[in-house]
């Protein structure tokens, strides 16, 4: 199950800290975060509640850079 | 400029304004001088330090936050209050361009694959009315007048009209369509009004496939955008323990040596490195590159799937093309028509269109086409085909026999062997000869400039591969300028031949394959680059290649190579540049020749000038 959420980050290397800390979530199989494009594709593990996930993602990107933004 | 953006220039224009008043006024106690000048810091800084201030507190120490913050404080604490502000000021006058310039190009590519539509016209009780192309199903029949996009794709069911297909292809010559044409979404439809009975949901559309394909090219990273961030990763941190220990063990040194420690100067020293160090400059622009140079190809009707297919295309040394519908159009035409003594040419070819009219066969097709007059299947009678050698028929009272070489000599009619090279028909006429009529596939007109085009942007080896004759290969081979051939190849050949090539070539080096998407998905897939190409329309195309040509024209793997270079040159310069002045204001400003005002330059004009170089990938010609 792949998903495409339109984010909103300042620079390009707090995309980089935003995919990690994407990554790190539990229930995210892999994420990608493209910074020109303002993207993120999340690959969510099998089984995984998508809404649930998403909120502790976005949760843990707000740690790593306070001012970014997922659509959800 | 966005209200964010907005914002931030008003904080830089103010803060700028006071610092400038507060240099000019003089003010000699420096408790009320540090109070006036917090007031311009915190306008521009404030953010700054509460992020620096969230990131220790949610465990990311090390950031350019980070660095911003120390630095500026520290030169505060240390006295240097117009340093500390102008660094701040300066810091935050490049984000503000970084930002400006990212949303710039966002559009400018935008604005290159304007293609999305955004409405599509239903007739309803003889009014149009605009609906959202998303809610219009299969088989529904939309109106496109002159002017609008077509929203959806689909087969014209009434009307006709002159199609602009230049946002999709990159080609400037319009396309006409008919009633029964299929037509793709994405064109301009140019003179008249078009009913469309539509073939595919919008989301299936080929407008949409291609938006989404562009959207999504930046998510396949380069090598050089993952090296930039392991980078990142580790340089910060290990910049600031530089600092730290520039900070320390001068002065430690020096009271152990029993020297003064010059606490002071060495501070301002690391102070120094922290503002050069950070990494905006090569983080930024990079990605910034890639996505001017997919965007720029973009709009030359070539779409790269990947960053890092970008990046593997200018390192391609191979490339191997199929011939049939890459370098031919792959339509068979008669070349040459040789007529024996007493026959004319316009005879020749009447007879052998007639004897084979009864046939399917590509052949028999380009005979008729090269007739070009209706055929009355009344005078043909008694057809008689001899699979693998030819036909024979009773031609208005004549017996006429139209074949290959086999079927002369089983007949045993001495025939004549053509000098040029292709397809041969044979025609005898009651047992006599009356000539030839060759036929062959025709290079493409761009072919042979296309395969130069290649050499000249660096690629070794040109090969053909084809399941064609020897002869006719060779020919071709030798009219393009393509180094190897290799003919009568089986599809499953060619993915041997493939990797035979994979094999031989070095670790650097790429191969890319060329073909027409039909029949070749698995060298497509086999190959570093799969390159598909006329794939305008052709979903299957589109799936298994990593590069696709919208039209048919082999120029444009040169194009593509040259857009790839250009972004990969200026990747390159980016990072060179960037590395090389900042630790060379490094090594400088850690022996002290380097002032702050020369750390702003390294890292913000630093900044302006790598953005303002990737942002070039953007016009690639």
């Amino acid at each position: 199950m792949k998903k495409t959420y339109k984010i909103e980050v300042d620079c390009a290397a707090c995309a980089a800290k935003m995919e990690a800390a994407a990554n790190k979530t539990a229930g995210v199989k892999e994420a990608t975060v493209a910074f020109m494009p303002q993207k993120m594709k999340v690959e969510f593990e099998e089984g995984a509640d998508e809404s649930a996930v998403m909120a502790e993602v976005l949760k843990n990107c707000k740690k790593v850079e306070s001012d970014c933004e997922i659509f959800l | 400029m966005t209200k964010k953006q907005k914002k931030v220039l008003i904080r830089i224009i103010t803060a700028a304004i006071l610092v400038v008043v507060l240099c000019l006024i003089s003010v000699e106690n420096r408790y009320i001088r540090l109070a006036l000048f917090l007031v311009p810091y915190l306008i521009i800084g404030y953010d700054i330090l509460r992020k620096a201030v969230l990131g220790i507190v949610n465990g990311q120490v090390f950031d350019e936050n980070f660095l911003m913050a120390l630095a500026t404080v520290g030169a505060i604490i240390l006295g240097e209050y117009v340093e500390g502000t102008a660094v701040m000021l300066f810091y935050q006058i490049g984000e503000l361009f970084q930002s400006y310039a990212v949303g710039k190009s966002r559009r400018n590519i935008s604005a290159l694959m304007d293609i999305r539509p955004d409405y599509a016209n239903i007739e309803q009780d003889g009014q149009l009315i605009q609906v959202d192309p998303d809610d219009v199903e299969i088989g529904t029949v939309i109106v496109v007048q002159p002017g609008e996009k077509l929203p959806i794709d689909g087969v014209v069911t009434c009307g006709s009209s002159t199609l602009n297909t230049s946002a999709l292809t990159g080609e400037s010559l319009p396309r006409e369509v008919h009633e029964g044409d299929e037509v793709i979404s994405g064109c301009v439809n140019l003179t008249g009004l078009l009913h469309i009975r539509t073939t595919k949901e919008f989301g299936e559309s080929t407008v949409s496939r291609i938006l989404e394909l562009v959207e999504n090219s930046s998510m396949k990273k380069s090598k050089s955008e993952n090296f930039i961030t392991r980078f990142a990763k580790y340089y910060t941190p290990a910049v600031c323990i530089g600092a730290l220990a520039l900070a320390l063990l001068p002065p430690i040194i020096n009271l152990l040596l029993g020297n003064p420690a010059n606490w002071q100067q060495w501070v301002i020293r690391a102070l120094t490195t922290l503002v050069i160090s950070c990494p905006c400059a090569l983080v930024i622009s990079i990605p910034l590159s890639f996505f001017g140079g997919i965007g720029g190809a973009s709009s030359k009707g070539v779409l790269v799937k990947g960053s890092n297919y970008l990046e593997a295309l200018s390192e391609t040394k191979y490339v191997v093309c199929d011939k049939t519908g890459t370098l031919t159009k792959g339509v068979f035409e008669v070349t040459h028509i040789e007529a024996a003594e007493g026959v004319t040419k316009e005879a020749l070819l009447e007879m052998a269109a007639y004897a084979e009219s009864y046939s399917n066969h590509p052949i028999s097709k380009s005979l008729k086409e090269a007739y070009g007059k209706t055929i009355d299947t009344a005078r043909v009678s008694d057809v008689e085909e001899i699979s693998g050698h030819g036909v024979s028929a009773v031609i208005g009272g004549q017996k006429v026999s139209a074949g290959n070489t086999r079927f002369m000599k089983m007949l045993g009619i001495p025939y004549e062997v053509p000098q040029n090279i292709g397809t041969e028909v044979h025609v005898a006429v009651d047992g006599r000869y009356a000539g030839y009529i060759l036929i062959s596939d025709i290079v493409k007109p761009g072919a042979g400039a296309a395969i130069a085009g290649l050499k000249a942007a660096g690629v070794s080896q040109v090969v053909m591969l084809t399941g064609d004759t020897k002869n006719v290969a060779e020919a071709v081979a030798a009219e393009l300028g393509v180094d190897v051939v290799k003919s009568g190849l089986l599809p499953a050949d060619k993915v041997a031949e493939v990797e035979r090539l994979l094999a031989l070539k070095g670790e650097k080096e790429r191969l890319a394959f060329v073909g027409d998407g039909i029949n070749d998905a698995p060298v497509l897939s086999r190959a570093d680059i799969g390159i598909a190409m006329g794939a305008l329309g052709s979903d299957a195309a589109i799936e298994a290649a990593d590069i696709v040509l919208m039209d048919d024209d082999p120029a444009k793997i040169a194009t593509a190579m040259n857009i790839s270079r250009k972004t990969i040159r200026i990747v390159h310069q980016n990072i060179i540049f960037a590395l090389v002045v900042k630790f060379a204001c490094l090594g400088l400003g850690a022996v002290g020749f380097v002032n702050m005002w020369w750390a702003i330059f390294a890292d913000v004009g630093v900044m302006i000038i790598a953005v303002l170089n990737a942002t070039r990938t953007l016009k690639c010609t």
